[in-house]
């Protein structure tokens, strides 16, 4: 389990998160949504250590982030941002093995190059392995930095955005392996998302926040309120219920 | 090509400089000749290699392949220090000066410069290294212009000596300096061993370093203090040689094609050897010294360079 005690971060005298408690459950998918500028995107920066916090508690399985080795955390906690800009020319596989490096620092073994083998195979990149990752199209590309994730063979994955600049069947495709990935693997994901409708398909819980504060948390069907909705985004919506799935209508 | 053989053939290829700048064209007292130019290519592998690590390293660690690391401005402050020496005694009284003082003058004071530059960086949370460069860029503008400032109130006959002392050269690289010298670089490359294996990662860039278990910022400072060290005591010993860094990382990740640092690190290395040697053959042998080594190794790696591209354009 993942839990947020009092995180507070600042930017100048602006807070962008304020005083945000929250536990993240294990072996489910937890969605992080609410408007531009919301300190999404910051706050699941810093349970992943890449931006320091000003105040506040990070624990990930009862252990507080900043006492832990910076390479044991590597094993149990991955997070892919929304913009991975890599200006050297690297193959898939090469970029899928560089998620073995909390391992074995860049020499890998036999056993990791099984793991990227097999990262590899689950995103279904097998014939494109050897590209280049510049040759590669937006959605293509997203499987493979989720490959690299998923070679790093951690508990908990957080993925900022994964489905930015996707279509939908490549959006819809990335979500289903994630949904089986909590399934079959037990991993923890949690993913920072604009789309309200994926949020509510794919997610067990759904956390809502707002100028940097947790507006609600609960799960995907406590959230999935217009009430609720209205407070996070400030406009109406229409919630239809299709095939099981609670479908938010908002376009006009 | 595979990464070995392109190792292989730069290896080769030094080698056979190495023995033509040492056995050809000797004429008069073999011994005394040869000893010199042993001390010369000793003074070029030591700074070359120098140069070469230390470029490749700082273009990975800015994530930008058009820096050098003269962006930190201690080619301008060793400008400064030799123009303010001859400016303020005369450059009868330092050709008196030990040479070997006006050395550890020059490699402390750039070494304390870095190192007064990276606390003022480092002591803010948000650590931006495009910041530190910023303010490198700055303050080298600041060095030369003062520098500048005193070469145009000296005399004619003293800044030829300035002049002298503003192009790298290995003709008067003498044998004490270099043995300090190859025992400052030869530690700090001990030490820069343990974070080699990092450097692969670190192209990554800063969030997928960190993520991936790096201790970013540790690892960041050290390979600073590395970069800082090896190009004041190169620059100390034979004078502003940062121009070489660019030409060879280019060439290096153009010819090497990897991203595995220990192969383009050692391609650098070669490819420096290469130029160096080469370009230093061309200066005696060729032009008997009416040019200057940076001219040339500028003009033939830049062709080479353009080569290259070139050729990679017609890929697409």
């Amino acid at each position: 389990m993942v839990e947020l005690k009092n995180l507070l971060k600042e930017y100048g005298d602006k807070p962008v998160v304020e005083d945000v408690s929250l536990n993240i459950q294990k072996g489910k998918i937890t969605s992080f949504i609410g408007p531009n500028g919301a300190g999404k995107s910051t706050l699941v920066s810093m349970i992943a250590r890449l931006i320091a916090r000003d105040e506040g508690e990070v624990y990930i399985d009862g252990m507080e982030i900043s006492r832990c080795k910076s390479n044991d955390l590597a094993k149990k906690i991955a997070i892919l941002k929304q913009s991975n800009f890599i200006n050297i020319r690297l193959r898939v596989k090469e970029l899928v093995s560089f998620g073995r490096f909390p391992y074995s620092k860049g020499r890998l073994t036999k056993e990791d190059w099984k793991f990227v083998d097999d990262a590899i195979a689950y995103m279904g990149l097998e014939d494109m392995q050897d590209k280049y990752l510049h040759e590669l199209s937006g959605g293509q590309k997203q499987r493979a930095y989720i490959a690299m994730v998923l070679a790093q063979d951690t508990e908990y994955i957080i993925l900022d955005e994964p489905l930015n600049n996707l279509d939908m069947k490549h959006s819809v495709q990335i979500m289903k392996t994630l949904r089986k990935l909590v399934n079959d693997m037990g991993k923890t994901i949690v993913i920072v998302i604009h789309d309200i409708n994926f949020a509510s398909c794919y997610s067990d819980y759904i956390v809502a926040l707002k100028d940097g504060k947790l507006v609600k948390e609960g799960t995907t069907d406590e959230i999935i309120e217009p009430s609720v909705l209205k407070e996070v985004y400030g406009m109406d919506f229409n919630i239809e219920n299709i095939d099981g799935n609670k479908i938010c209508v908002y376009f006009s | 090509m595979g990464y070995k053989t392109k190792i292989s053939v730069l290896t080769g290829l030094s080698a056979i400089l190495i023995l033509v700048f040492l056995f050809t064209d000797i004429s008069g007292n073999w011994s005394y000749i040869l000893s010199r130019r042993i001390t010369k290519l000793a003074a070029i592998i030591l700074t070359g290699a120098a140069i070469a690590f230390s470029t490749v390293v700082f273009q990975t660690i800015t994530n930008n392949r058009i820096l050098t690391p003269s962006i930190l401005g201690l080619d301008s402050l060793y400008m400064l220090i030799q123009t303010f020496l001859i400016f303020a005694f005369g450059s009868m009284k330092l050709t008196m000066l030990n040479q070997n003082m006006n050395f550890l003058l020059s490699v402390g004071l750039m070494i304390a410069f870095a190192g007064l530059l990276y606390k003022l960086l480092f002591k803010g949370e948000q650590q931006n290294i495009y910041f530190l460069l910023l303010i490198g860029l700055v303050i080298g503008t600041l060095f030369e212009s003062l520098s500048t400032f005193m070469q145009v109130l000296l005399d004619p006959n003293e800044f030829m000596v300035v002049q002298d002392r503003m192009f790298a050269s290995f003709n008067n690289v003498n044998d004490e300096l270099l043995i300090i010298s190859s025992i400052g670089l030869a530690a700090i490359t001990l030490y820069a061993l343990k974070f080699l294996k990092y450097l692969d990662v670190l192209s990554l860039g800063r969030d997928q370093a960190v993520n991936l278990g790096v201790n970013y910022d540790y690892v960041i400072k050290r390979l600073l203090i590395i970069i800082a060290v090896m190009v004041s005591v190169s620059t100390a010993l034979v004078g502003p040689i940062t121009f070489l860094g660019l030409l060879v990382a280019n060439v290096a990740h153009e010819f090497m094609r990897t991203y595995r640092h220990h192969y383009l690190i050692l391609g650098a290395v070669l490819i420096s050897f290469v130029a160096l040697i080469g370009g230093q053959l061309l200066v005696e042998r060729v032009f008997t010294f009416s040019t200057t080594l940076s001219v040339i190794v500028n003009f033939v790696g830049g062709v080479y360079f353009i080569y290259l591209l070139l050729k990679e354009s017609k890929k697409w």
